[in-house]
């Protein structure tokens, strides 16, 4: 039997999910290539856009992927990851509809209000503010509704998570939580702690603003909301790439996980350190005293904790499984391992980024190196390593095994799937270390015009210049569309072929860990003790710096809107 | 909880890994002396930062034998001083920037050194410098503060000290 045949009603929601994360995957990556090939002026002229509308497509391409994409894949992979694991429906599946509609209505507004910065003069008027919206640049109040929305429609998915396995811990008093579930749990506890700071943000300060019932706002204030979701929301993307690391990936080595209570460990650490430590993207920000930023910075360094432990554990279990395959040696077991099965090649490969994008992350997170890259391209090349990879590879080599079992459909054109992960990989090798250099250069991000009246002869390259580092990020940036695209034609073959034509060969089995649940300590299991301290250090971190900005007047020192 | 040997190992690596950064930034402000951008620029209003007695009008002020403060106001999409008069100090100097924004968040970034702030509306950014050399600097706004926030640049330009005119520094 597939999660088809077992859940239907489930299956449909995270069906639909994938459907509109994969629209808005296709649109974001698109408008990434024009963004690429305008910023590094390959073909600018024959680009249908110009340097103003160069902020339309980079507000779309932001918001498109970190956002609408990211969520709901997520939502969508986390209806699975419960009822799987779980073994029962969900406790509603109109409740859950209820999230997903909020969620599609929330996209609709918030893209509608940015495409119009194509065509000035709709009703919805732009929203050329990026993806972090910074006032006092102001957006038209759709796309704050549409923001509010998403997030809330996420909230609701939550609740059924938490709902369904409610109902289970009814019939299983005893048990210990099932891997998967607990990931998804203690990912929406973290959710919910810090998803409160943008809510704070849009609901209270600029939806009231854009609408023009109140006429200014402190920009610090919502900045620092902003980060205090900033920060976790990249977790909100890592833990589900996370959570197919240490329970798919092991299984498509051929073994199994290494350690189930380490898993938990890790997850535990995520939930309390991932809040209490937004101020890391302020470290260059006025008006923010140092000592706040030096605890975040401790709390972020602790937070590579997690990351390396995972490290661990999820290299272990690959090599357990290579072994398994009769793989031996030092490294020789490498060759074991599956590379011609999409799913294993795609979540091994955005794992090996996910490295490198940790170490480019511990320089961010350097306080006093951090100035010397702060809002530099640098920041962008990071962060494609990270959700732009580890999530985003990741979540396209999960469809490759998960679609054929939502849709009782076996995978269509195996072989550009097969071939799909080394071309995002090679893109990204090529557009990332650009970028990293490019940034060391001093080069900025955000911005049509990187070099600005200076020419490149004012920005010194460690090494090689700067026309190749454009060349890298341009040649790059086609490549990561050629194998989105590819993915998209797998995707969509395999959705629109008929059914039953051939045999659905995949296995959609989760064999047990090494060393299983039961080894670790019970307390681990309990989510209100961790929820609770999770709380008090973000009170700790946030409660005296969001008070003083409060209480220098909640509007002040404020800034009227800037319409843009 | 049973924890493999190697994963113990690695577990104390991590830990002394971790250890290692947080020294070395700690070496960095204590011992190098990199010192943060924080709150000790004041408060302006946010559309018009002169108008506050914490900030004075933009310009260079001399304020003793090789130390100067430069007061640059940041606005779409330039910075006075530096965008059409470059901002000139002599060379060996220790400059004191302090910078506002009178409409949106923008960035002062001089390329190529870790001179670089975030310009937030009702904030004074406020950070302490030394230019060794004479030589010209690149300035960017490394925010994107709006349509034409490609085009917000601006110049230091660090004189030989021989050059530099007395005259062009603001009356106190």
């Amino acid at each position: 039997m597939t999660y088809v045949d077992d859940y239907p009603g489930a299956a449909k929601l995270v069906r639909w999910h994938f459907g509109v994360a994969f629209i808005a995957f296709a649109l974001g990556g698109v408008f990434g290539l024009l963004q690429g090939l305008y910023r590094t002026d390959y073909f600018r002229e024959a680009l249908p856009i110009d340097a103003t509308q160069y902020y339309t497509v980079l507000t779309g391409h932001g918001v498109l992927l970190a956002l609408v994409f990211t969520t709901f894949f997520i939502c969508g992979m986390f209806v699975w990851a419960t009822t799987r694991s779980l073994d029962r429906p969900l406790y509603s599946d109109r409740l859950a509809w209820v999230g997903f509609g909020s969620m599609f209505v929330g996209t609709a507004l918030a893209a509608t209000a940015i495409l119009n910065g194509f065509a000035p003069g709709l009703p919805f008027d732009s929203a050329d503010v990026l993806y972090t919206f910074y006032a006092p640049l102001k957006a038209h109040p759709a796309f704050y509704f549409g923001a509010a929305l998403l997030v809330v429609g996420s909230w609701i998915l939550g609740a059924v998570y938490f709902l369904t396995y409610r109902e289970w811990r009814a019939d299983n008093p005893d048990a210990r939580i099932p891997l998967q579930t607990f990931m998804v749990l203690t990912t929406f506890i973290m959710w919910y702690v810090s998803s409160v700071g943008v809510a704070v943000e849009v609901v209270v300060f600029l939806i009231p603003w854009s609408l023009g019932w109140i006429g200014q706002v402190d920009p610090l204030l919502t900045r620092s909301l902003f980060w205090y979701f900033g920060h976790p929301v990249v977790y909100f993307w890592l833990l589900p790439g996370y959570l197919a690391w240490y329970t798919l990936l092991p299984k498509f080595a051929g073994g199994r996980l290494f350690s189930d209570p380490l898993a938990r460990v890790v997850f535990v650490l995520f939930v309390l350190l991932s809040t209490p430590v937004g101020f890391h993207h302020q470290y260059i920000d006025p008006g923010i005293a140092d000592g706040f930023k030096f605890i975040a910075m401790t709390n972020t360094m602790m937070l590579l904790l997690p990351s390396l432990l995972t490290a661990f554990t999820v290299v272990a279990s690959v090599e357990h499984g290579a072994r398994q395959r009769g793989g031996d040696g030092y490294l020789g077991w490498l060759r074991a391992l599956p590379w011609d099965e999409p799913a294993f090649a795609g979540t091994a490969l955005a794992g090996l980024m996910f490295a490198a994008g940790g170490f480019s992350g511990m320089i961010n997170a350097g306080m006093n190196i951090n100035y010397l890259i702060h809002n530099t391209i640098w920041v962008p090349g990071h962060f494609h390593l990270t959700v732009g990879t580890a999530f985003a590879l990741t979540a396209m080599a999960v469809s490759y095994w998960l679609v054929p079992q939502l849709t009782g459909k076996p995978l269509r054109h195996r072989r550009l799937a097969s071939i799909q992960p080394y071309v995002w990989f090679v893109g990204m090798t090529l557009m990332s270390n650009a970028m990293h250099r490019g940034g060391l250069a001093g080069l900025p991000r955000r911005t049509a015009e990187p070099v600005g009246d200076a020419g490149a002869s004012a920005f010194d390259t460690v090494f090689s210049t700067i026309a190749e580092i454009r060349l890298q990020i341009a040649l790059g940036a086609t490549l990561l569309v050629v194998a989105l695209l590819m993915f998209l034609v797998v995707m969509l073959g395999t959705w629109l072929s008929r059914p039953g034509v051939s045999a659905l060969s995949v296995n959609g089995h989760i064999p047990e860990p090494l060393s299983g649940a039961s080894n670790g300590p019970r307390v681990l299991d309990n989510l209100k003790l961790w929820t609770g301290i999770a709380v008090v250090l973000v009170l700790l971190a946030y409660g005296v710096p969001l008070g003083s900005m409060v209480a220098d007047g909640i509007l002040n020192p404020g800034a009227s809107p800037f319409p843009v | 909880m049973e924890i493999h040997r190697f994963e113990k190992l690695w577990l104390v690596a991590s830990l002394l890994l971790i250890a290692g950064f947080v020294a070395t930034i700690v070496y960095g402000a204590v011992g190098a002396g990199v010192a943060m951008v924080d709150n000790s620029g004041g408060q302006v209003a946010a559309s018009d930062p002169t108008a506050s007695s914490d900030f004075r009008d933009p310009g260079v002020y001399q304020t003793g034998d090789g130390e100067y403060d430069v007061y640059v106001v940041a606005r779409q999409f330039s910075f006075t001083p530096g965008s059409g008069t470059p901002i000139r100090v002599p060379e060996g100097s220790e400059v004191t920037f302090h910078i506002a924004s009178r409409d949106v968040t923008h960035g002062f970034n001089v390329v190529g050194t870790n001179l670089n702030t975030m310009v937030i509306p009702g904030q004074v950014a406020q950070l302490t410098v030394e230019f060794d050399d004479a030589r010209s600097y690149h300035v960017a706004c490394n925010e994107y503060c709006g349509a034409a926030h490609h085009d917000m640049t601006g110049t230091i330009e660090v004189v030989p000290a021989e050059d530099f005119d007395e005259s062009e520094v603001a009356e106190a």
